[in-house]
């Protein structure tokens, strides 16, 4: 089963391994991974982030460390951000982009779906108040576009407003035209990507599959 | 309605078959006008020489050449000189007007098809066009009692299979297709020799348990050469069945890619052991088999450079193709082509070639050239590799019904149905259980099962084994027959049979519907999100070396294939534009 590490000891991984449901050899590579960018200190801070080498031409990876600092992420009513995090919430974070196991319930898999969902929703949602305005998707197509260079806000604009006309017409079907769409809801955002397959869009494969818990 | 279409089309045929041959040219006539030349067949003459297809053609030739022939002819006898003011000019004709004549054939078949809307919903087109060549051969047969028409394995490989293959391999969703490479490959590798190896001994023992009769003389080089050809999947066959389907693309682009794949395999198995079948079981030495693995790595390797090799000249070109928009579409087709014979030129395997011809050139093209020519190549490839496809089943009927050709044993080809079906479920099972260890998303039951069913032969192992040599491999005639029934079987029974068998299994069907602004965004966002948790969890995995490629291709292949005014653009701002000429157009259309 590979070599624990020294500490923590194996009842703390028991209870993460329940938690986030990584196996305990998972727990251990992230730990050492953990222990590599923090320098061996508890807890993770956002500079931290910025010495990673290959993320740096990374388009979005302001909104991929701020996720990683957002306390809506943690737990279900967690609120705004914070400035570090520990080993626990880093694999509280992880966990999101596990994949699903072969033998879930259909209902574990919805719930699944939308915790991943959830957690792109408050990536979007950067001002934290439960909807995606028009600005801030902007924000995100600029940045995705932002890698390719040469290319003016207007074009991200017209992307972004094409975009919310888009959601707007799915949620709400047929507007008035002085009617004004505030901005995309939970909801919305869950029936906007209905049709997309994020459990296996958004799932990295994390090494070993097999999530046997021994403890007990 | 049907029939009587059906009837339509065959009087044509039966009446020129039956008015039979006159003579060939405006040669001497002896036969007074009414003189039944329904017996009366000349000789094809060597005068036309090409192989296949033109020859057999030949003979019927004279289809056209009706009693008014004869007449005339016979009136030329009478007015000899003089100006004439209408003449027949069927020899200078002959031969584009023979292939025209079938072109339209086939497609008028296809539009009769699709009258009766009850009927195509439940049987797959390939069926029914095969039906329509067993039916057309069988007159054919009765009205000349010689077969005329066959299909011609240097016709089908030189022009019928690139069609499709060509059409397949440049529309092929890349992104999928590279996504699942580590199932297709394994599939179509190690699935296709299990395959190929497991039929072959079981055949032999069969035949020593002397289930196969003793008339079968194919000892065991034969049958494992026999192995090889039946066992590989048919890119044709499930292109034309899958079509009808609609699965999910995962589960498609499984199966297509695997039956394009395996193309290296069978090539080298097939060769291998047609050297082996010519020099005798005995001179085999274990040399050989290593020169076996060697030949398919240079095989399958080769063929995919040769195509990479080629799709880099068709960006490189069409970058600079801007004051020749006309023709435009014209490189597209001929390097395409040119990849395919390329590599049947070194005997590397073609399809390969062209697959990854079309794979890698599809981006930075579709980038270069103009909207019309983009329309123009799209069109033309399709209805090509549609015309190729029913021509393809049309004469598989037709050369199911030539007797002479084929010799049946009830041992073998019972034998070989059951072997094949069983293996197949067999080793996609075994291969599916180890894929699932290292794949993101798991290969269920029902997955397995579709793709077990969907296992089609097709028209590619029966001109493989047309093309065996009669005096080397004695059991030719009986390997024939076996080919003719399994294809028949799968196309037929298996294509009848698998869109009931999808509907009862519910497996998740293709929503066809193209992506929304929001999915495009989103897609992108994901290969970003994705890459820069691998990176923050310190994991090199798949995102991590797509992402590596993606900054290759950006700062060397882009630079070097695109366009300069296109290089700067996005491909989201590209998407974009796309959707909404799309909608504009889709708008406009209705």
């Amino acid at each position: 089963m590979g070599t624990l590490q020294s500490s923590p000891a194996p009842t703390e991984y028991c209870d993460l391994s329940e938690k986030t449901g990584f196996s305990f050899e998972q727990i251990a590579v992230l730990h050492k991974r953990f222990k590599q960018l923090s320098h061996d200190e508890d807890v993770l801070r956002r500079d931290h982030f910025s010495e990673i080498p290959d993320l740096a031409s990374n388009p979005i990876r302001a909104e991929i460390i701020e996720a990683f600092f957002d306390q809506r992420n943690f737990s279900k009513n967690g609120k705004g951000k914070v400035e570090e995090i520990g080993f626990e919430e880093f694999l509280v974070v992880m966990s999101h982009f596990r994949p699903p196991s072969q033998h879930m319930t259909n209902e574990q898999r919805e719930n699944v779906r939308k915790e991943k969902l959830r957690f792109l929703f408050n990536m979007h949602d950067t001002d934290n108040d439960g909807t995606i305005t028009l600005e801030e998707y902007r924000h995100v197509v600029e940045e995705l576009l932002s890698r390719s260079g040469a290319l003016e806000k207007e074009t991200a604009k017209s992307i972004a407003d094409a975009a919310m006309l888009e959601v707007a017409s799915i949620s709400v079907g047929h507007m008035e035209p002085n009617e004004f769409y505030e901005g995309i809801t939970f909801d919305h955002f869950l029936k906007l990507l209905a049709g997309f397959e994020i459990d296996s869009k958004m799932s990295i494969r994390f090494l070993n599959m097999d999530t046997i818990t021994l403890c007990k | 309605m049907l029939l009587l279409g059906l009837m339509l089309l065959l009087l044509p045929a039966a009446g020129a078959d039956l008015s039979g041959s006159a003579a060939p040219h405006r040669g001497p006539v002896h036969a007074a006008p009414s003189a039944p030349p329904l017996l009366l067949l000349p000789q094809p003459g060597p005068q036309y020489g090409a192989p296949g297809v033109a020859l057999a053609r030949s003979a019927a030739e004279e289809s056209a050449g009706t009693g008014k022939a004869e007449r005339e002819a016979a009136e030329h006898h009478h007015h000899d000189g003089g100006y004439r003011v209408v003449q027949w000019e069927w020899s200078y004709v002959q031969t584009p007007y023979i292939i025209a004549i079938w072109l339209l054939v086939a497609s008028v078949a296809k539009i009769l098809f699709h009258f009766s809307q009850r009927f195509t919903t439940v049987v797959p087109e390939s069926c029914m066009l095969i039906l329509l060549g067993l039916v057309l051969g069988g007159v054919v047969l009765i009205a000349s009692k010689k077969q005329l028409y066959q299909l011609d394995p240097s016709l089908f490989f030189l022009f019928l299979l690139p069609t499709i293959v060509g059409d397949a391999g440049y529309f092929m969703p890349a992104r999928l297709f590279f996504d699942n490479l580590g199932a297709i490959l394994t599939y179509a590798v190690v699935g296709t020799l299990w395959n190929a190896f497991c039929t072959g001994f079981c055949l032999y023992a069969a035949k020593l348990l002397g289930i196969i009769d003793e008339r079968v003389q194919a000892d065991l080089m034969d049958f494992l050469l026999f192995g090889a050809l039946i066992s590989a999947v048919d890119p044709v066959a499930v292109l034309a069945v899958f079509e009808e389907v609609h699965v999910n693309e995962m589960l498609f682009i499984i199966v297509f890619g695997e039956s394009l794949l395996n193309d290296a395999v069978t090539v080298v198995l097939y060769k291998v052991y047609i050297s082996f079948v010519e020099a005798g079981a005995e001179n085999v030495q274990t040399a050989d088999y290593f020169k076996g693995v060697a030949s398919f790595l240079i095989v399958s390797i080769g063929g995919t450079l040769v195509g990479l090799v080629f799709a880099v000249i068709l960006g490189f070109i069409t970058r600079f193709t801007k004051k020749v928009r006309i023709i435009e579409p014209l490189f597209v087709f001929l390097l395409v082509y040119l990849a395919y014979l390329t590599a049947e030129l070194f005997s590397l395997s073609a399809i390969l070639s062209m697959t990854f011809c079309g794979i890698g050139a599809n981006k930075y093209v579709e980038a270069n050239i103009s909207q019309k020519s983009r329309t123009t190549v799209k069109y033309t490839m399709k209805t090509l590799a549609s015309i190729a496809e029913t021509i393809i089943f049309i004469f598989l009927g037709i050369s199911a019904v030539d007797k002479s050709k084929w010799a049946w044993d009830t041992g073998l080809v019972s034998c070989t149905l059951v072997f094949i079906f069983v293996f197949r479920a067999v080793g996609v099972v075994g291969q599916t259980w180890v894929l699932n260890r290292f794949r993101l998303v798991p290969l269920d039951k029902i997955d397995q099962v579709v793709m077990s069913y969907g296992g089609l032969r097709g028209a590619v192992a029966f001109a493989l084994v047309v093309l065996l040599d009669g005096e080397r491999v004695k059991a030719k005639d009986y390997f024939v027959a076996t080919t003719i029934v399994v294809v028949f079987f799968t196309v037929m029974f298996q294509g009848l049979t698998i869109k009931p068998l999808v509907k009862w299994l519910k497996v998740p069907r293709s929503t066809n519907r193209k992506p929304t602004i929001n999915e495009e965004i989103h897609e992108r966002a994901f290969d970003h999100i994705l890459t820069a948790v691998e990176d923050i969890a310190g994991l090199q995995g798949y995102h991590h070396w797509r992402d590596k490629w993606e900054q290759f291709d950006k700062n060397y292949l882009s630079k070097l294939l695109l366009r300069k005014s296109v290089y700067r653009k996005s491909e989201l701002w590209e998407a974009y534009q796309k959707i909404n000429i799309r909608d504009a157009i889709s708008v406009i259309d209705q």
